[in-house]
């Protein structure tokens, strides 16, 4: 008998540890270097960038690529910046979150406790739908819009938008309903729920994580959108990417890099936001499926 | 007795599945009455169906002389208590209650009214700010069944209420539900798989097994004189003991292996033929220790003291034999001991249909 335990001491910093640490460094460095390089360059001036040393800090801070890049760089012809394109993403986008999202946790509350008639037809139809390509179906969508008179209109691209968006959503919102236990909804049943209060008083309250999930890849899925935007939104609509690849290609003059990169970090900026301030739910919501209430 | 509750002919199924088969229930005004029957008897889902929550195959349901066969839950006049409680998360204990009222656009005074009945009967009243989150599993129970109070609902269902509840706290409630039947005197229909709760609150029992009732009747009958091998075996723990023996009618015996049984005293003795292959049922607490005529001679095999009784376990011809005896009692492993069976109190089934003779 011994006071000290047999065996040696658990490590804590061992070999796998420390051969982790160095891959998750790698990886960061991997990773952060373009969003580095993108910094520093739209911080120096064309002089400095033509000299060529990409990785170096620059000798003179100047900032008068940010203020050209938001509101006077040319797009074409028109030279006002990103700024309408800012404005026109933010009117495509919020309407388009909002419509899809809603329509989306109707369906997924209708799949999950009201089981219809066709019900798994229908389930699995969606499942097809979010595993389709965009591109196959651009043509088709595009002629159906023309006919309505809605293409390259602000209804036109948010239609086109819900639309791609609420297979994924609809899954991911009837997948979250099934895990809520069913003798919640029998009970709002019995006490005098219809098809909408049970949704509107029992369902929406209890539905907060997987929103906010459901938000977050609507909000970065379109405003990251190119093609989309491209195609249906209109030359008065145009998204703040369409603008930005307006700006970095250019056919004459010359290739001003740092408003090319300042542009692009401000595009980015609004998924960015996004992800640090919900990184927390969406990890959240993506588990709050896996653990009963 | 006028009737509350009819089920007639009722099938449902899921798919192929065929859960409940052309089945029959009629509860009377003011009865307790408890469906039981091991776990996939149909039995939950014979009260979801007298609930709307589920939509029959074939068949009707009627509540107070109205056929709601096909009418929406909410307009069935029925209130509901579910096992795994299902109170609304995001609402406090007053808004669970009240929910149902709003539902129906009732006055806001009679609201706070029937909120305050149920929570003075239930004891919740210092809880109606709480969210169900910061309850206990009792308190939980309590508070879902206030929200079936509160409807004033013409039938109260039960779907396996106390199954969640650790064992002290079952007995409490159980208490509780019967004392509010008392007092309310509301039909209740309560779905349960434990014996114990059956056997105390009904006041019929139907056994239910493969979407079939086995037998409906008081808890007494049930207990004493079961209608078929499964309700003799589900019902009472420890379970009655079963021997296999074939029936000797002249001489009024029945032979268990080597050994003989007077069943001179059986009730329905003359039901039985001659040769007739069937298995003779006793309770363990109808079973003596003591010598005379007809007594068995066998060895203490185990020996489990309950607090209140003692189970002695021994066989006979191979069969175990459970014995319930006082607690004071005193056996020792391999004693020799001369049984002798309570004739009058056993039951005799036939072997191959299974029923009671």
């Amino acid at each position: 008998m011994s006071a000290i335990p047999s065996g040696p001491r658990p490590k804590h910093l061992t070999i796998g540890r420390i051969g982790m640490y160095c891959f998750i460094l790698t990886c960061a460095l991997f990773f952060l270097m373009p969003l580095y390089v993108m910094i520093i360059t739209s911080l120096k001036d064309m002089d400095e960038i033509r000299a060529a040393n990409i990785l170096n800090l620059p000798k003179e801070l100047s900032f008068y690529s940010w203020p050209k890049a938001w509101s006077q760089a040319c797009t074409g012809f028109v030279c006002e910046g990103l700024k309408p394109g800012f404005f026109n993403s933010i009117k495509i986008t919020v309407p388009s979150v909002i419509v899809s999202v809603g329509l989306s946790a109707i369906n997924g509350y209708a799949l999950a406790f009201w089981r219809f008639k066709g019900a798994y037809f229908f389930f699995g139809l969606c499942m097809f739908g979010a595993f389709i390509p965009y591109q196959v179906m651009v043509y088709p969508l595009l002629k159906i819009e023309d006919a309505l008179g809605i293409y390259s209109t602000l209804p036109g691209i948010i239609l086109v938008h819900t639309i791609f968006g609420m297979p994924i959503l609809t899954l991911i919102f009837r997948n979250f309903y099934t895990s809520l236990p069913i003798d919640l909804f029998k009970a709002a049943r019995i006490d005098g729920g219809n098809f909408i209060k049970i949704f509107l008083y029992v369902i929406i309250p209890m539905s907060a994580p997987i929103t906010i999930v459901a938000v977050i890849l609507q909000v970065t899925g379109i405003w990251n959108d190119f093609l989309l935007g491209l195609v249906f939104a209109g030359r008065d609509n145009q998204p703040m990417t369409v603008q930005l690849n307006n700006i970095v290609q250019v056919d004459y003059g010359v290739a001003e890099y740092n408003v090319d990169m300042s542009a692009t970090i401000l595009t980015s900026l609004v998924p960015l936001f996004v992800y640090f301030i919900s990184g927390r739910w969406f990890v959240r919501g993506i588990a709050a499926g896996a653990i009963k209430g | 007795m006028k009737n509350n509750v009819e089920v007639k002919n009722i099938s449902f199924s899921y798919g192929k599945t065929e859960i409940l088969k052309d089945l029959s229930l009629d509860i009377r005004e003011g009865e307790f009455m408890v469906l039981l029957g091991p776990s996939g008897c149909g039995k939950t889902t014979l009260l979801n169906c007298i609930a709307g929550l589920l939509d029959l195959t074939d068949g009707q349901i009627w509540i107070e002389d109205d056929n709601v066969t096909w009418k929406e839950p909410k307009d069935r006049h029925i209130g509901m208590v579910f096992q795994s409680y299902a109170l609304y998360p995001s609402m406090t204990v007053e808004k669970n209650l009240s929910f149902g009222l709003r539902m129906m656009n009732t006055p806001k005074n009679i609201i706070n009214e029937k909120i305050d009945k149920a929570a003075n009967l239930l004891q919740i009243n210092e809880l109606l700010k709480r969210k169900p989150s910061q309850l206990s599993g009792g308190q939980r129970q309590r508070v879902a069944i206030g929200r079936a109070l509160v409807r004033d609902a013409k039938v109260f269902l039960f779907d396996e209420p106390l199954s969640n509840l650790d064992a002290k706290l079952r007995a409490e409630l159980r208490y509780e539900i019967k004392k509010l039947h008392r007092d309310l005197s509301n039909t209740m229909i309560y779905v349960t798989h434990d014996q114990i709760e059956a056997m105390t609150l009904a006041d019929r029992i139907s056994v239910m097994k493969d979407g079939l009732i086995q037998q409906l009747d008081t808890p007494k009958q049930i207990y004493n004189k079961p209608a078929n091998l499964f309700v003799a075996g589900f019902i009472g723990s420890p379970s009655m003991n079963f021997l296999k023996a074939s029936c000797d009618k002249p001489n009024k015996k029945i032979i268990v292996g080597k050994k003989l049984i007077d069943i001179s005293k059986y009730e329905n003795i003359n039901n039985l033929m001659n040769d007739q292959e069937v298995v003779f049922g006793i309770r363990p607490e109808n079973i003596n220790i003591e010598k005379n005529e007809n007594s068995i001679l066998c060895k203490v095999e185990l020996v489990e003291p309950m607090g209140a009784d003692t189970l002695v376990w021994t066989s006979v011809e191979g069969n175990p034999i459970s014995i319930r005896l006082e607690g004071s009692s005193n056996f020792n492993l391999n004693d020799e001991i001369n049984i002798s069976f309570d004739i009058n109190k056993s039951s005799i089934f036939d072997s191959k249909s299974e029923e009671r003779i």
